[in-house]
C-alpha cells in the first residue's frame, strides 16, 4: 500500500499530462455545471422560498426528495434524451462535455434549489415583513432577500460542486469515459482500479480531493473577505 | 397641483383574527390631528397589529381603513420596526433599497440617499457596513429609509425599545423633525414619559378595542377609563379588579 501510494505521490510530482487534462476536464464541467445549475436554481428556490401557491409544501418536499438524486438514473435520462432517437438527438452531444455538463446541472439543480429555498424562508420570516414594508415587488424582495443570504449560498453552491465533480454514473453514462475526451477523474479512477493501475488511480483521487480542497479553500476566502467588508 | 391631505385617518370597525384569537375586535377611530399619535396599551392588546393594518402589511378580516379621500395605494408610508433589519451591505445602499420601487435617476437617488443620512447624522457612516452600527445607529438609518421616500405617514413599532437614554433622545428628535416636516406619525410606545414628550393625541388599545383617544394631557393626566388608569398606573388589566378600581 505504501509503495502504491509513493508511485502515486511521484505520478502528481511529474506532472503527467494525462492527468493535468483529466482533471482540467474535470473541474470545467463540473464549474459549468454549478454555474448554470445557480443560473436556474436560486431564483427558482428563492421563489418557492417566498410565494405561498397550492401546493407549496408538495413541491418542497419534491424538491427535498430529488436532493437523493441517484446520479446513475440522471445519466439514463440524459443519456435517452440525446440519444439519436431522443428528442435532442439532433444536436448530436451525446458522449461530448457538453452533455456531461447537461447531466450534472441536472443532479445538482434540485440541491441547490432546495438549500436555497430553505435559506431564503428563514431569511424571509426575518426580514420579508420589513421589505414588504419598502414596497418592494415580488421579485425585487426576492433579489434583496437572495443579495442578503449571498454568504450562506455559497455553502449551498460548494456542496453542489462537491457532488458534481464526485459522482461517477452520469458522466460515464453520457460521456462514455472516452480518453482524452470525456475522461474526468471519477471515471479515471474506476477505469484504473478496474484495470489494476492503483498508482494511477490513488494519484488522480489525490488530484481530485486536492482540486476539492483548493475550490473550497478559494470559496472561503472570498467568503471571509466579504463578510469582513459586510459584516 | 398638492395632494389631498391623508387626513383624517378613519379606522372604522376594523377587525383581525391570528390563530383564532381575536387580536382586534371592531376597532374605530378617527385621527384627525397633525403631528404625532401615539397608540399605548398593554402588551398583546393589539397596537403593533393595528399599526400594520394602517400600514397594509396584512388586511383586516373586518372594516376598513380611509385616508382623508385618498385612495390608500397612493399614501406614501415609511414603517420603522423595534429592530430594524439590515441587508449585508453598505449603510447608504441599505437607504437606497427604499428607493428601489420608485424609477428614479441615479443621480437622484444618490440626492436622497445622501439627504436622508445627512438628517439623521449618518452621512459620514455612508460606506460603512451597517451591520457595524450600534442599536442607536441602526435605528437612524431606519428613519433615513423611511425619510428617503418623503412619507406622508410615518409608523413606528417601539422604535426605541432597545436603546439607551441618550439613543432614544436622538430618535426621538427626529421623529420629531419628521413630523415638522409634514408627515403624519403613529408611533406605538410603552414609554409613556416619550408619548407625554411626542404625542399630540393617545389612542389606547385594551384586548383588541380603541378604550380611550384624546389629547395626550388628557388621556394620560386625566383618562376617563377605567382600564385606562389601569394600565397608566401599571396595574394588570386581565386582573378583575383593575379595570373596575
Amino acid at each position: 500500500m505504501f509503495a502504491t501510494f509513493a508511485d502515486a505521490v511521484i505520478l502528481l510530482g511529474s506532472l503527467d499530462p494525462a492527468v493535468i487534462a483529466t482533471a482540467w476536464l474535470s473541474l470545467r464541467v463540473s464549474l459549468a455545471a454549478v454555474g448554470v445549475g445557480c443560473l436556474i436554481a436560486i431564483p427558482l428556490g428563492a421563489l418557492i422560498g417566498v410565494a405561498r401557491f397550492p401546493g407549496r409544501q408538495a413541491a418542497i418536499v419534491v424538491l427535498n426528495a430529488l436532493m437523493g438524486l441517484p446520479a446513475v438514473v440522471v445519466g439514463l435520462l440524459v443519456y435517452l434524451t440525446f440519444s439519436r432517437s431522443g428528442p435532442l438527438g439532433f444536436l448530436g452531444l451525446l458522449f461530448t462535455p457538453g452533455v456531461m455538463i447537461v447531466a450534472q446541472t441536472v443532479l445538482i439543480t434540485p440541491l441547490i434549489a432546495a438549500l436555497t429555498r430553505q435559506i431564503v424562508e428563514d431569511a424571509d420570516a426575518e426580514f420579508g415583513e420589513q421589505l414588504r414594508s419598502l414596497r418592494l415587488r415580488p421579485l425585487q424582495r426576492v433579489g434583496a432577500l437572495i443579495f442578503n443570504v449571498r454568504f450562506s449560498l455559497v455553502v449551498a453552491v460548494l456542496a453542489a460542486f462537491g457532488r458534481a465533480i464526485a459522482e461517477v454514473g452520469a458522466v460515464l453514462v453520457v460521456g462514455g469515459n472516452i480518453a482524452g475526451f470525456t475522461r474526468t477523474m471519477t471515471t479515471a479512477i474506476s477505469l484504473e482500479t478496474q484495470k489494476g493501475d492503483l498508482p494511477l488511480a490513488l494519484a488522480l483521487g489525490i488530484a481530485l480531493m486536492a482540486i476539492v480542497l483548493l475550490v473550497n479553500a478559494f470559496a472561503a476566502g472570498i467568503r471571509e473577505f466579504a463578510a469582513r467588508r459586510h459584516g | 397641483m398638492a395632494e389631498p391631505t391623508l387626513l383624517p385617518i378613519s379606522i372604522e370597525g376594523v377587525s383581525f383574527v391570528a390563530g383564532g384569537r381575536r387580536v382586534l375586535d371592531g376597532v374605530a377611530a378617527l385621527i384627525a390631528t397633525p403631528g404625532i399619535t401615539a397608540i399605548i396599551g398593554a402588551n398583546g392588546a393589539g397596537k403593533s397589529v393595528l399599526l400594520r393594518l394602517i400600514d397594509g402589511l396584512i388586511a383586516p378580516h373586518a372594516g376598513a381603513i380611509r385616508f382623508g379621500g385618498r385612495d390608500s395605494a397612493t399614501v406614501r408610508r415609511g414603517f420603522v420596526f423595534q429592530t430594524t433589519a439590515l441587508l449585508r451591505a453598505s449603510v447608504a445602499r441599505n437607504v437606497a433599497l427604499a428607493l428601489a420601487p420608485l424609477a428614479l435617476a441615479r443621480a437622484e437617488r444618490a440626492r436622497r440617499v445622501d439627504t436622508a443620512l445627512f438628517r439623521v447624522g449618518l452621512a459620514s457612516r455612508a460606506q460603512d457596513s451597517a451591520r457595524r452600527l450600534s442599536g442607536g445607529e441602526r435605528q437612524r438609518l431606519g428613519l433615513a429609509r423611511a425619510w428617503v421616500i418623503e412619507p406622508e405617514l410615518l409608523l413606528l413599532d417601539e422604535p426605541t425599545a432597545s436603546l439607551d437614554p441618550g439613543a432614544t433622545e436622538e430618535v426621538e428628535r427626529l421623529v420629531r423633525a419628521m413630523a415638522d416636516a409634514g408627515a403624519k406619525v403613529i408611533i406605538v410606545s410603552h414609554n409613556l414619559a416619550q408619548v407625554a414628550r411626542l404625542a399630540e393625541d393617545v389612542l389606547v388599545l385594551s384586548r383588541g378595542r380603541v378604550v380611550e383617544h384624546g389629547s395626550v394631557q388628557q388621556v394620560l393626566r386625566h383618562p376617563a377609563d377605567a382600564e385606562t388608569r389601569a394600565y397608566l398606573q401599571g396595574e394588570l388589566p386581565w386582573m378583575p379588579h383593575a379595570a373596575g378600581s
